[in-house]
């Protein structure tokens, strides 16, 4: 056996060896699924955002997370919570001035994980903006898809703690169906009375893209008429960021995606939850519309459990385009990825030059992480509010704490300050830990 | 002691590049060994555990980590120096 194919990395790839020889350097065209020459999407239902709700560390609802968006205001700061003084990764953007009891009942409380509340929060703000009632017919035929990475993972936190640190042999009844990855999902169905398709999906933190992607589909195949979605994360607790310092992936100070002087991520939580709506149906009842779904395309990179793949990330975003019958150069936007890891960004830059060829160098492309930090599970959702802004308002939201250009991610990644720009059409990344590539389209409606 | 120390270190990273101690000298660099960026952190994890230290890395910034993980040569001197840094 040759030194260079002993080791783990080899014994984790075994059987994976023919798929590894096959994959060619990162300049190597992928193959792309296109629609057939002439095939088009008539007969399908067009798909409109007509409500949207977020709580995150930028705000507890919309209007603050987009005016934070347009002012590059950061939500990290240093984290606060039981043993945070044990940890050596102290920062995060923690959903701030959080009181549940503002929101929920004292049962409701006993009942709901954190990353449940801060679904229902945001489920609420997005069902009224969207001003649906789902009495009746229209509940049967209208469901619920969320992403969440971790799912009730304080609540595994608390108990874990009672049980093998205070020696505790009893736990409160209610410790599964709180951190159940469902709960949330479930306790959003019941609070709008949506009967129809309702599940969870954890791809890491692509969680809530799939899921979004997911609705979309549906709505569009006419399986259902409304879908509530999006996703949420709750993963501050002392279990949840020790977890994450083990791979020594995070940063100590901030958030820097596409910068030189990037050092890692920083994590964040809190959720954001959409309407997704047949595009007649809205315009009969004179919805205001926010934003048209257009597209949606998923891979696998089929590779590494940690190290993403241009190639994987570059098939998601081609098909992404197709599907939504766009050509790459009325993509004027992309909210990134954009970790600000070493590994992410520029494996992200170089998907993207790839994938719009000359385009790239025209398109901007920002990482809303550096304010509301890596939501894992729950990311994609809060980053589709910059998605909407930037098709709506005409205002693309920054990548702050961008300090130094760095020749691997040499793209126009509106450093520092929000821009006023008309943009038609956008894109949503999000690559997930396992090699999980989702990526959504958005277009102005 | 400090041979000790090196021919701990060493079966820690043989184990971990699953060869066998002699064949992995003071030259040999990471990737010689076959040893990629998840399993780097998990040989420094190890190192930690089996010395009871704390070793700077962040795999984002290798290069800038107080622990220079050039090769074999410079892995063991820097635990060596953070071992005597605890006992002193």
């Amino acid at each position: 056996m040759s030194p260079k194919k002993s080791g783990k990395k080899a014994a984790r790839n075994e059987g994976a060896a023919e798929s590894t020889a096959a994959s060619g350097s990162a300049s190597a065209a992928p193959e792309i699924v296109k629609p057939l020459a002439g095939e088009s999407y008539k007969g399908l239902r067009r798909v409109v955002i007509t409500g949207a709700g977020t709580i995150n560390a930028l705000g507890h609802d919309v209007d603050t997370t987009l005016g934070a968006f347009r002012e590059g205001r950061c939500g990290i700061t240093q984290l606060s919570f039981r043993d945070v003084e044990r940890l050596s990764i102290q920062i995060g953007a923690q959903v701030h001035d959080w009181r549940p009891e503002d929101y929920f009942n004292r049962q409701q409380i006993l009942l709901y994980d954190k990353f449940t509340q801060f679904t229902l929060l945001a489920a609420k703000q997005a069902v009224a903006q969207s001003g649906l009632s789902f009495v009746g017919a229209l509940g049967l035929r209208s469901g619920v898809i969320l992403g969440t990475a971790g799912g009730g993972l304080n609540t595994w936190d608390e108990n874990y703690r009672a049980v093998y640190e205070e020696g505790k042999n009893r736990v409160h009844p209610f410790v599964v169906p709180k951190l159940m990855n469902n709960a949330a999902a479930s306790h959003v169905s019941m609070e709008f009375g949506l009967r129809g398709p309702a599940f969870t999906v954890a791809t890491a933190c692509s969680s809530s893209n799939h899921a979004m992607g997911l609705a979309f589909q549906m709505v569009r195949s006419g399986a259902a008429q409304v879908m509530l979605t999006g996703g949420s994360e709750a993963m501050l607790c002392f279990g949840g960021v020790k977890a994450w310092e083990g791979l020594r992936v995070m940063s100590k100070d901030a958030c820097r995606p596409f910068s030189a002087n990037r050092n890692g991520m920083v994590q964040g939580e809190g959720a954001g939850v959409f309407v997704f709506e047949d595009y007649e149906s809205a315009r009969a009842r004179g919805a205001e519309i926010l934003a048209e779904v257009v597209g949606f395309a998923m891979s696998s990179d089929a590779q590494d459990i940690v190290m993403p793949s241009a190639q994987g990330a570059e098939r998601a975003i081609t098909a992404a385009i197709a599907d939504a019958g766009l050509n790459p150069e009325q993509v004027g936007y992309i909210n990134a990825h954009g970790t600000g890891t070493a590994a992410n960004d520029k494996t992200e830059c170089a998907a993207v030059a790839h994938a719009f060829g000359h385009h790239a160098d025209s398109l901007m492309i920002s990482s809303t992480k550096s304010m509301h930090g890596h939501l894992i599970g729950g990311t994609g959702a809060v980053e589709l509010l910059a998605c909407i802004m930037a098709l709506r308002d005409g205002v693309i939201a920054p990548t702050i704490g961008y300090q130094e250009p760095d020749p691997e991610c040499g793209l126009d990644v509106v450093p520092n300050e929000a821009r006023d720009a008309k943009v038609d059409a956008v894109l949503s990344n999000a690559f997930a830990f396992g090699g999980l590539n989702a990526v959504i389209a958005l277009q102005r409606v | 002691m400090t041979d000790t120390i090196k021919s701990r270190i060493t079966a820690i990273i043989a184990e971990q590049a699953m060869l066998e101690p002699d064949q992995v000298t003071d030259d040999a660099t990471p990737e010689d060994l076959g040893i990629d960026s998840l399993g780097l952190v998990e040989s420094i994890f190890a190192l930690e555990e089996e010395f009871d230290i704390t070793i700077p890395f962040n795999a984002n910034e290798p290069e800038k980590s107080e622990f220079d993980i050039t090769n074999m040569g410079t892995i063991i001197a820097a635990v060596e120096r953070l071992v005597a840094q605890k006992a002193a």
